[in-house]
Protein backbone atom coordinates (compact mmCIF):
# COMPACT_ATOMS: atom_id res chain seq x y z
CA UNK A 1 0.00 0.00 0.00
CA UNK A 2 1.48 3.74 -0.73
CA UNK A 3 0.71 5.78 2.22
CA UNK A 4 -1.63 7.90 -0.04
CA UNK A 5 -3.45 10.81 1.61
CA UNK A 6 -6.67 10.13 3.67
CA UNK A 7 -9.83 9.81 1.21
CA UNK A 8 -11.95 12.50 1.19
CA UNK A 9 -14.62 10.57 1.57
CA UNK A 10 -14.55 7.08 3.50
CA UNK A 11 -18.12 5.16 3.28
CA UNK A 12 -18.25 2.07 6.06
CA UNK A 13 -20.30 -0.63 5.58
CA UNK A 14 -23.37 1.61 5.01
CA UNK A 15 -27.24 0.33 5.11
CA UNK A 16 -30.19 1.65 4.22
CA UNK A 17 -34.16 -0.24 3.78
CA UNK A 18 -37.34 1.08 2.95
CA UNK A 19 -39.40 -0.87 5.40
CA UNK A 20 -38.40 -4.31 4.37
CA UNK A 21 -36.81 -3.75 1.11
CA UNK A 22 -32.90 -3.48 1.98
CA UNK A 23 -31.75 -0.86 -0.86
CA UNK A 24 -28.12 -0.14 0.55
CA UNK A 25 -26.75 -3.63 1.88
CA UNK A 26 -23.16 -2.82 3.36
CA UNK A 27 -21.78 -0.10 0.73
CA UNK A 28 -17.86 0.63 1.52
CA UNK A 29 -16.01 3.02 -0.74
CA UNK A 30 -13.03 5.05 -0.45
CA UNK A 31 -12.78 8.12 -2.77
CA UNK A 32 -9.98 10.77 -3.22
CA UNK A 33 -10.43 14.31 -3.18
CA UNK A 34 -11.36 15.48 -7.16
CA UNK A 35 -12.57 12.44 -8.14
CA UNK A 36 -15.22 12.20 -10.98
CA UNK A 37 -17.07 8.71 -10.12
CA UNK A 38 -19.58 7.20 -12.53
CA UNK A 39 -22.17 5.21 -11.23
CA UNK A 40 -23.85 2.76 -12.61
CA UNK A 41 -25.93 -0.23 -12.48
CA UNK A 42 -29.57 -1.66 -12.86
CA UNK A 43 -33.03 0.35 -11.22
CA UNK A 44 -33.18 -0.18 -8.05
CA UNK A 45 -29.94 -1.11 -7.17
CA UNK A 46 -29.02 1.41 -4.95
CA UNK A 47 -27.56 4.31 -6.87
CA UNK A 48 -29.50 6.77 -6.07
CA UNK A 49 -29.84 5.92 -2.26
CA UNK A 50 -26.69 6.41 -1.75
CA UNK A 51 -26.10 9.72 -3.28
CA UNK A 52 -29.22 10.73 -1.04
CA UNK A 53 -28.16 9.21 1.53
CA UNK A 54 -24.61 11.68 1.57
CA UNK A 55 -26.77 14.47 0.43
CA UNK A 56 -28.88 13.94 4.11
CA UNK A 57 -31.94 13.02 2.69
CA UNK A 58 -32.57 9.91 4.10
CA UNK A 59 -31.03 8.63 7.16
CA UNK A 60 -29.22 5.37 6.99
CA UNK A 61 -29.82 2.52 9.72
CA UNK A 62 -26.11 1.81 10.25
CA UNK A 63 -23.07 2.42 8.82
CA UNK A 64 -19.99 5.46 9.05
CA UNK A 65 -19.41 8.36 6.51
CA UNK A 66 -16.70 10.52 6.64
CA UNK A 67 -16.00 13.80 5.24
CA UNK A 68 -12.95 14.86 4.74
CA UNK A 69 -12.29 13.13 8.20
CA UNK A 70 -15.24 14.60 9.86
CA UNK A 71 -18.07 12.34 10.42
CA UNK A 72 -21.47 12.75 9.17
CA UNK A 73 -23.09 9.35 10.08
CA UNK A 74 -21.67 7.60 12.83
CA UNK A 75 -22.01 4.18 14.77
CA UNK A 76 -23.51 4.13 18.29
CA UNK A 77 -22.50 1.57 21.12
CA UNK A 78 -25.72 -0.50 19.60
CA UNK A 79 -24.68 -0.42 15.87
CA UNK A 80 -27.09 2.50 14.99
CA UNK A 81 -26.18 5.78 13.52
CA UNK A 82 -25.89 8.51 14.99
CA UNK A 83 -25.70 12.32 13.53
CA UNK A 84 -22.77 14.97 14.97
CA UNK A 85 -24.29 17.70 16.84
CA UNK A 86 -26.44 19.96 14.60
CA UNK A 87 -24.18 22.52 13.94
CA UNK A 88 -21.24 20.63 12.73
CA UNK A 89 -24.21 18.59 11.19
CA UNK A 90 -25.30 21.41 8.81
CA UNK A 91 -21.49 22.75 8.13
CA UNK A 92 -20.78 19.22 6.55
CA UNK A 93 -23.75 19.10 4.90
CA UNK A 94 -23.53 22.66 3.11
CA UNK A 95 -19.97 21.28 1.70
CA UNK A 96 -21.84 18.89 -0.43
CA UNK A 97 -24.61 19.65 -3.30
CA UNK A 98 -26.63 17.77 -5.62
CA UNK A 99 -27.99 18.20 -9.02
CA UNK A 100 -32.00 15.93 -9.02
CA UNK A 101 -32.94 14.15 -11.98
CA UNK A 102 -36.46 16.52 -12.26
CA UNK A 103 -34.29 19.97 -11.51
CA UNK A 104 -36.73 20.86 -8.31
CA UNK A 105 -36.14 24.54 -9.52
CA UNK A 106 -38.03 26.88 -7.40
CA UNK A 107 -41.09 28.33 -9.82
CA UNK A 108 -41.57 31.18 -7.63
CA UNK A 109 -38.11 32.55 -7.92
CA UNK A 110 -36.63 34.02 -11.37
CA UNK A 111 -33.54 32.13 -12.42
CA UNK A 112 -31.64 34.68 -11.11
CA UNK A 113 -33.21 34.33 -7.68
CA UNK A 114 -32.73 30.74 -7.59
CA UNK A 115 -29.01 30.70 -8.06
CA UNK A 116 -28.55 33.95 -5.45
CA UNK A 117 -30.96 32.24 -3.13
CA UNK A 118 -29.33 30.11 -0.95
CA UNK A 119 -25.71 31.80 -1.29
CA UNK A 120 -27.83 34.91 0.42
CA UNK A 121 -29.36 33.04 3.10
CA UNK A 122 -27.01 30.69 4.10
CA UNK A 123 -23.83 31.83 3.12
CA UNK A 124 -24.88 35.04 4.14
CA UNK A 125 -23.21 36.63 0.76
CA UNK A 126 -24.43 40.44 0.14
CA UNK A 127 -27.18 39.99 -2.53
CA UNK A 128 -24.76 42.27 -4.97
CA UNK A 129 -21.72 39.55 -4.52
CA UNK A 130 -24.36 36.96 -4.95
CA UNK A 131 -25.52 38.39 -8.06
CA UNK A 132 -22.10 39.08 -9.67
CA UNK A 133 -21.30 35.37 -8.87
CA UNK A 134 -24.76 33.59 -10.05
CA UNK A 135 -24.07 35.51 -13.17
CA UNK A 136 -20.61 33.89 -13.96
CA UNK A 137 -22.24 30.45 -13.08
CA UNK A 138 -25.29 30.71 -15.25
CA UNK A 139 -22.80 32.44 -18.05
CA UNK A 140 -20.98 28.87 -17.59
CA UNK A 141 -23.72 27.10 -18.08
CA UNK A 142 -25.25 29.40 -20.95
CA UNK A 143 -27.95 30.95 -19.88
CA UNK A 144 -26.93 34.80 -18.51
CA UNK A 145 -29.68 35.92 -20.83
CA UNK A 146 -32.21 33.93 -19.38
CA UNK A 147 -31.03 35.43 -15.33
CA UNK A 148 -34.73 37.35 -15.35
CA UNK A 149 -36.71 34.75 -16.67
CA UNK A 150 -38.79 31.85 -14.10
CA UNK A 151 -38.36 28.43 -14.70
CA UNK A 152 -41.90 27.83 -15.83
CA UNK A 153 -40.26 30.22 -19.18
CA UNK A 154 -36.93 27.85 -20.02
CA UNK A 155 -36.72 23.95 -21.85
CA UNK A 156 -36.14 21.42 -19.92
CA UNK A 157 -32.40 21.02 -20.48
CA UNK A 158 -32.20 25.15 -19.66
CA UNK A 159 -33.72 24.13 -16.17
CA UNK A 160 -31.22 21.64 -15.87
CA UNK A 161 -28.34 23.94 -16.51
CA UNK A 162 -29.74 26.59 -13.82
CA UNK A 163 -30.04 23.62 -11.46
CA UNK A 164 -26.44 22.92 -11.61
CA UNK A 165 -25.45 26.55 -11.59
CA UNK A 166 -27.35 27.14 -8.71
CA UNK A 167 -26.12 24.43 -6.58
CA UNK A 168 -22.10 25.24 -8.17
CA UNK A 169 -22.84 29.11 -7.10
CA UNK A 170 -22.87 26.97 -2.70
CA UNK A 171 -18.92 26.09 -3.77
CA UNK A 172 -19.42 22.68 -3.22
CA UNK A 173 -16.55 20.12 -2.44
CA UNK A 174 -18.74 17.27 -3.63
CA UNK A 175 -21.23 17.48 -6.29
CA UNK A 176 -24.12 14.64 -6.29
CA UNK A 177 -25.81 14.55 -9.58
CA UNK A 178 -29.05 11.73 -9.41
CA UNK A 179 -29.95 10.63 -13.34
CA UNK A 180 -29.82 14.72 -14.41
CA UNK A 181 -30.26 13.88 -18.02
CA UNK A 182 -32.98 11.55 -17.67
CA UNK A 183 -36.29 14.20 -17.40
CA UNK A 184 -34.76 15.74 -21.27
CA UNK A 185 -35.44 14.86 -24.55
CA UNK A 186 -32.70 13.27 -26.34
CA UNK A 187 -30.94 15.80 -28.15
CA UNK A 188 -30.46 18.13 -24.82
CA UNK A 189 -28.53 15.29 -23.12
CA UNK A 190 -25.30 15.85 -24.76
CA UNK A 191 -24.70 19.42 -23.53
CA UNK A 192 -25.59 18.62 -20.73
CA UNK A 193 -23.16 15.68 -20.09
CA UNK A 194 -20.52 17.75 -22.12
CA UNK A 195 -20.93 20.69 -18.97
CA UNK A 196 -20.64 17.83 -16.68
CA UNK A 197 -17.40 16.49 -18.80
CA UNK A 198 -16.00 20.33 -17.97
CA UNK A 199 -16.46 20.21 -14.70
CA UNK A 200 -15.14 17.51 -13.98
CA UNK A 201 -11.87 17.97 -16.09
CA UNK A 202 -10.74 21.04 -13.68
CA UNK A 203 -10.67 18.83 -10.35
CA UNK A 204 -12.43 21.45 -8.53
CA UNK A 205 -14.97 18.86 -6.82
CA UNK A 206 -15.60 15.27 -6.38
CA UNK A 207 -18.40 14.01 -8.39
CA UNK A 208 -20.27 10.89 -7.92
CA UNK A 209 -22.88 10.83 -11.57
CA UNK A 210 -25.11 8.08 -11.27
CA UNK A 211 -25.71 7.85 -15.27
CA UNK A 212 -27.51 5.18 -17.78
CA UNK A 213 -25.33 7.13 -20.27
CA UNK A 214 -22.61 4.13 -20.81
CA UNK A 215 -20.13 6.38 -23.46
CA UNK A 216 -19.90 9.00 -20.65
CA UNK A 217 -19.12 6.47 -18.29
CA UNK A 218 -16.42 5.18 -19.93
CA UNK A 219 -14.84 8.37 -21.21
CA UNK A 220 -14.94 10.93 -19.03
CA UNK A 221 -14.77 9.38 -15.47
CA UNK A 222 -11.71 8.46 -13.54
CA UNK A 223 -13.52 5.44 -12.04
CA UNK A 224 -16.83 3.56 -12.31
CA UNK A 225 -18.85 1.87 -9.78
CA UNK A 226 -21.56 -1.01 -10.75
CA UNK A 227 -24.26 -1.09 -8.02
CA UNK A 228 -26.29 -4.66 -8.15
CA UNK A 229 -28.66 -5.56 -5.17
CA UNK A 230 -27.37 -2.64 -2.74
CA UNK A 231 -23.93 -3.01 -3.17
CA UNK A 232 -20.94 -2.39 -5.09
CA UNK A 233 -20.30 -5.49 -7.28
CA UNK A 234 -17.79 -3.32 -9.54
CA UNK A 235 -15.59 -0.80 -8.78
CA UNK A 236 -12.44 0.06 -10.96
CA UNK A 237 -10.88 2.57 -13.99
CA UNK A 238 -13.44 2.53 -16.66
CA UNK A 239 -11.77 0.81 -19.50
CA UNK A 240 -11.36 -1.99 -17.02
CA UNK A 241 -15.13 -2.26 -16.31
CA UNK A 242 -16.32 -1.79 -19.62
CA UNK A 243 -13.74 -4.20 -21.61
CA UNK A 244 -12.86 -6.98 -18.27
CA UNK A 245 -15.63 -7.10 -16.14
CA UNK A 246 -15.18 -9.54 -13.14
CA UNK A 247 -19.04 -10.50 -12.84
CA UNK A 248 -21.35 -11.84 -14.74
CA UNK A 249 -23.93 -9.78 -13.63
CA UNK A 250 -21.47 -6.45 -14.74
CA UNK A 251 -21.39 -8.34 -18.08
CA UNK A 252 -24.94 -8.91 -18.95
CA UNK A 253 -26.10 -5.11 -17.66
CA UNK A 254 -23.55 -3.93 -19.97
CA UNK A 255 -24.49 -6.40 -22.62
CA UNK A 256 -28.05 -5.06 -22.34
CA UNK A 257 -27.47 -1.61 -21.91
CA UNK A 258 -24.69 -1.18 -25.12
CA UNK A 259 -26.97 -3.06 -27.42
CA UNK A 260 -30.09 -0.49 -26.71
CA UNK B 1 -97.88 43.63 -0.90
CA UNK B 2 -96.69 47.15 -2.20
CA UNK B 3 -95.55 47.22 -6.09
CA UNK B 4 -93.79 50.54 -4.91
CA UNK B 5 -89.95 50.23 -5.42
CA UNK B 6 -88.68 49.53 -1.77
CA UNK B 7 -85.81 52.67 -1.85
CA UNK B 8 -86.98 53.33 1.44
CA UNK B 9 -85.63 49.61 2.89
CA UNK B 10 -82.13 50.57 1.21
CA UNK B 11 -80.94 52.43 4.50
CA UNK B 12 -81.63 50.75 7.25
CA UNK B 13 -80.62 47.38 5.78
CA UNK B 14 -77.27 49.23 4.27
CA UNK B 15 -76.84 50.25 8.23
CA UNK B 16 -76.97 46.10 8.70
CA UNK B 17 -74.81 45.79 5.97
CA UNK B 18 -72.25 47.69 7.34
CA UNK B 19 -72.35 45.52 11.01
CA UNK B 20 -72.40 42.44 8.62
CA UNK B 21 -69.19 43.57 6.71
CA UNK B 22 -67.33 44.21 10.18
CA UNK B 23 -68.40 40.54 11.47
CA UNK B 24 -66.72 39.31 8.34
CA UNK B 25 -63.34 41.53 7.65
CA UNK B 26 -63.17 41.00 11.40
CA UNK B 27 -63.77 37.15 10.85
CA UNK B 28 -61.39 36.60 8.01
CA UNK B 29 -58.83 38.77 9.67
CA UNK B 30 -59.09 36.17 12.43
CA UNK B 31 -59.67 33.04 10.19
CA UNK B 32 -56.65 33.81 8.18
CA UNK B 33 -54.01 34.20 11.23
CA UNK B 34 -55.60 30.82 13.45
CA UNK B 35 -55.83 29.19 9.71
CA UNK B 36 -51.82 29.60 9.53
CA UNK B 37 -50.68 29.33 12.70
CA UNK B 38 -53.14 25.57 12.67
CA UNK B 39 -52.23 24.73 9.87
CA UNK B 40 -48.71 25.45 10.20
CA UNK B 41 -48.99 23.24 13.27
CA UNK B 42 -50.48 20.68 11.47
CA UNK B 43 -47.52 19.92 9.45
CA UNK B 44 -45.24 20.95 12.56
CA UNK B 45 -42.36 18.49 13.55
CA UNK B 46 -42.88 19.48 17.35
CA UNK B 47 -45.91 16.88 18.28
CA UNK B 48 -47.07 19.47 21.25
CA UNK B 49 -48.02 21.76 18.46
CA UNK B 50 -49.42 19.34 15.88
CA UNK B 51 -51.53 18.17 18.93
CA UNK B 52 -52.87 21.77 19.89
CA UNK B 53 -53.75 21.98 16.11
CA UNK B 54 -55.44 19.32 16.17
CA UNK B 55 -57.38 19.83 19.27
CA UNK B 56 -58.38 23.30 17.87
CA UNK B 57 -59.39 22.16 14.72
CA UNK B 58 -61.35 18.89 15.51
CA UNK B 59 -63.21 20.84 18.06
CA UNK B 60 -64.22 23.81 16.06
CA UNK B 61 -65.08 21.97 12.66
CA UNK B 62 -66.92 19.08 14.89
CA UNK B 63 -69.23 21.49 16.68
CA UNK B 64 -71.95 23.81 15.21
CA UNK B 65 -71.60 27.35 14.86
CA UNK B 66 -74.74 28.42 15.94
CA UNK B 67 -73.86 26.30 19.26
CA UNK B 68 -70.53 27.80 19.67
CA UNK B 69 -71.96 31.34 19.17
CA UNK B 70 -74.75 30.39 22.46
CA UNK B 71 -71.73 29.12 24.05
CA UNK B 72 -69.37 32.25 24.01
CA UNK B 73 -72.03 34.47 24.11
CA UNK B 74 -74.42 32.88 27.06
CA UNK B 75 -72.06 30.30 28.79
CA UNK B 76 -68.70 32.52 28.98
CA UNK B 77 -70.49 34.94 31.60
CA UNK B 78 -70.92 32.17 33.68
CA UNK B 79 -66.60 32.01 34.08
CA UNK B 80 -66.49 35.46 34.60
CA UNK B 81 -66.34 36.67 30.90
CA UNK B 82 -68.54 38.93 29.31
CA UNK B 83 -68.56 39.54 25.44
CA UNK B 84 -70.08 41.91 24.12
CA UNK B 85 -71.96 40.58 21.27
CA UNK B 86 -70.09 41.93 18.45
CA UNK B 87 -66.37 40.49 19.92
CA UNK B 88 -68.37 36.97 20.48
CA UNK B 89 -69.81 37.03 16.79
CA UNK B 90 -66.43 37.80 15.50
CA UNK B 91 -64.45 35.20 17.68
CA UNK B 92 -66.55 32.43 16.53
CA UNK B 93 -66.73 33.34 12.82
CA UNK B 94 -62.74 33.64 13.09
CA UNK B 95 -62.68 30.58 15.05
CA UNK B 96 -65.08 28.59 13.31
CA UNK B 97 -63.55 29.12 9.67
CA UNK B 98 -60.05 29.09 11.13
CA UNK B 99 -60.43 25.24 11.75
CA UNK B 100 -61.83 24.74 8.17
CA UNK B 101 -58.67 27.14 6.55
CA UNK B 102 -55.53 25.29 8.60
CA UNK B 103 -57.09 22.36 6.62
CA UNK B 104 -56.85 24.36 3.44
CA UNK B 105 -53.19 25.46 4.68
CA UNK B 106 -51.60 22.05 5.51
CA UNK B 107 -53.13 20.88 2.46
CA UNK B 108 -51.44 23.41 0.49
CA UNK B 109 -48.23 23.09 1.94
CA UNK B 110 -47.94 19.12 1.83
CA UNK B 111 -49.09 19.41 -2.17
CA UNK B 112 -46.02 21.39 -2.91
CA UNK B 113 -43.78 18.49 -5.08
CA UNK B 114 -41.36 17.03 -2.09
CA UNK B 115 -38.35 17.75 -4.29
CA UNK B 116 -38.61 21.64 -3.54
CA UNK B 117 -38.18 20.48 0.12
CA UNK B 118 -35.40 18.29 -1.16
CA UNK B 119 -33.60 20.96 -3.34
CA UNK B 120 -33.89 23.52 -0.05
CA UNK B 121 -32.21 20.78 2.42
CA UNK B 122 -29.25 20.32 -0.67
CA UNK B 123 -28.65 24.00 -0.75
CA UNK B 124 -28.83 24.25 2.99
CA UNK B 125 -32.09 26.17 4.17
CA UNK B 126 -32.74 25.40 7.91
CA UNK B 127 -35.95 23.67 7.76
CA UNK B 128 -37.38 27.42 8.60
CA UNK B 129 -36.37 29.32 5.89
CA UNK B 130 -37.49 25.92 3.80
CA UNK B 131 -40.95 26.70 4.82
CA UNK B 132 -40.99 30.34 4.74
CA UNK B 133 -39.42 30.92 1.65
CA UNK B 134 -39.80 27.73 -0.58
CA UNK B 135 -42.93 25.82 0.63
CA UNK B 136 -45.37 28.60 2.06
CA UNK B 137 -44.65 31.21 -1.27
CA UNK B 138 -45.64 28.52 -3.66
CA UNK B 139 -48.84 27.06 -1.33
CA UNK B 140 -50.40 30.36 -0.81
CA UNK B 141 -51.30 30.37 -4.59
CA UNK B 142 -52.91 27.11 -4.24
CA UNK B 143 -54.91 28.09 -1.04
CA UNK B 144 -56.79 30.90 -2.99
CA UNK B 145 -59.62 29.14 -4.21
CA UNK B 146 -60.56 26.82 -1.24
CA UNK B 147 -59.63 29.50 1.08
CA UNK B 148 -62.25 31.90 -1.30
CA UNK B 149 -64.83 29.11 -0.32
CA UNK B 150 -63.76 29.21 3.51
CA UNK B 151 -64.60 32.93 3.71
CA UNK B 152 -68.40 33.06 1.66
CA UNK B 153 -69.05 30.16 4.25
CA UNK B 154 -67.89 33.05 7.07
CA UNK B 155 -70.25 35.62 5.31
CA UNK B 156 -72.72 33.37 5.46
CA UNK B 157 -72.46 32.19 8.99
CA UNK B 158 -72.37 35.57 9.73
CA UNK B 159 -76.31 36.11 9.34
CA UNK B 160 -75.97 33.48 12.83
CA UNK B 161 -74.84 36.43 14.91
CA UNK B 162 -78.50 37.97 14.98
CA UNK B 163 -79.76 35.19 17.62
CA UNK B 164 -77.30 37.53 20.15
CA UNK B 165 -78.86 40.61 18.94
CA UNK B 166 -75.62 41.80 16.76
CA UNK B 167 -77.84 44.38 14.53
CA UNK B 168 -76.11 42.85 11.48
CA UNK B 169 -77.90 42.76 7.94
CA UNK B 170 -80.46 39.60 8.63
CA UNK B 171 -81.29 40.90 12.21
CA UNK B 172 -82.21 44.42 10.59
CA UNK B 173 -84.39 42.95 7.92
CA UNK B 174 -86.47 40.35 10.20
CA UNK B 175 -86.63 43.67 12.73
CA UNK B 176 -88.19 45.29 9.72
CA UNK B 177 -89.90 42.43 8.59
CA UNK B 178 -91.87 42.14 11.47
CA UNK B 179 -92.80 45.99 11.56
CA UNK B 180 -93.54 46.12 7.76
CA UNK B 181 -94.39 42.90 6.67
CA UNK B 182 -93.28 43.12 3.46
CA UNK B 183 -91.47 40.03 3.72
CA UNK B 184 -91.06 39.50 -0.33
CA UNK B 185 -88.89 42.73 -0.83
CA UNK B 186 -87.29 42.80 2.51
CA UNK B 187 -85.59 39.37 2.01
CA UNK B 188 -84.97 39.55 -1.69
CA UNK B 189 -82.87 42.75 -1.14
CA UNK B 190 -81.24 40.48 1.78
CA UNK B 191 -80.56 38.03 -0.70
CA UNK B 192 -78.81 40.41 -3.17
CA UNK B 193 -76.98 42.18 -0.97
CA UNK B 194 -75.31 38.52 0.85
CA UNK B 195 -74.71 37.71 -2.85
CA UNK B 196 -73.39 41.07 -3.79
CA UNK B 197 -70.98 40.78 -1.14
CA UNK B 198 -69.90 36.99 -1.82
CA UNK B 199 -69.39 38.02 -5.22
CA UNK B 200 -66.88 40.96 -4.36
CA UNK B 201 -65.24 38.45 -2.34
CA UNK B 202 -64.74 35.61 -4.69
CA UNK B 203 -63.79 38.27 -7.44
CA UNK B 204 -60.86 39.73 -4.96
CA UNK B 205 -59.62 36.53 -4.46
CA UNK B 206 -59.20 35.34 -8.18
CA UNK B 207 -57.89 38.40 -8.36
CA UNK B 208 -55.12 37.57 -5.89
CA UNK B 209 -54.60 34.25 -7.31
CA UNK B 210 -53.99 36.27 -11.22
CA UNK B 211 -51.25 38.54 -9.59
CA UNK B 212 -49.65 35.87 -7.21
CA UNK B 213 -49.10 33.51 -10.04
CA UNK B 214 -48.05 35.85 -12.66
CA UNK B 215 -45.09 34.13 -14.72
CA UNK B 216 -45.10 30.89 -12.36
CA UNK B 217 -45.71 27.40 -13.07
CA UNK B 218 -48.11 26.69 -10.40
CA UNK B 219 -47.63 23.09 -10.55
CA UNK B 220 -44.09 23.08 -9.16
CA UNK B 221 -43.61 19.72 -10.17
CA UNK B 222 -42.43 20.01 -13.71
CA UNK B 223 -40.55 23.32 -12.80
Amino acid sequence: MTDSPEPFIQIRDLHKSFGDLKVLQGINLDIPAGEMVSVIGPSGSGKSTLLRVLMTLERPEQGEVLIGGEPLYSMDGEGHTTLPPKAQFRALRNRIGMVFQHFNLFPHMTVLRNVTEAPVRVLGVSRKDAKAEAMKYLDEVGLAEKADAYPAQLSGGQKQRVAIARALAMHPEIMLFDEITSALDPELVGGILALLDRLGKRKEMTMLIVTHHMNFARQSSDRVLFFDGGVILEDGKPDDIFTHPTHDRTREFLKSVLEV
Amino acid sequence: MSFAPPFDLLPPLLVGLGKTLQLTAGGILLCVLLALFAGLGKVSGIPPLRWLANIYVEIFRGTSALVQLFWFFFVLPFFGVSLEPMLAGILVLGLNSGAYGAEVVRGAIQAVSHGQKEAATALGFTPRQTLWRILLPQAVVSMLPPMSNVFIELLKNSALVSVISVHDLTFVAQIHRADSLRTTAIFSIVLVLYFAVAQGLSRGMSFLEKRLSRGRDLGGVKA
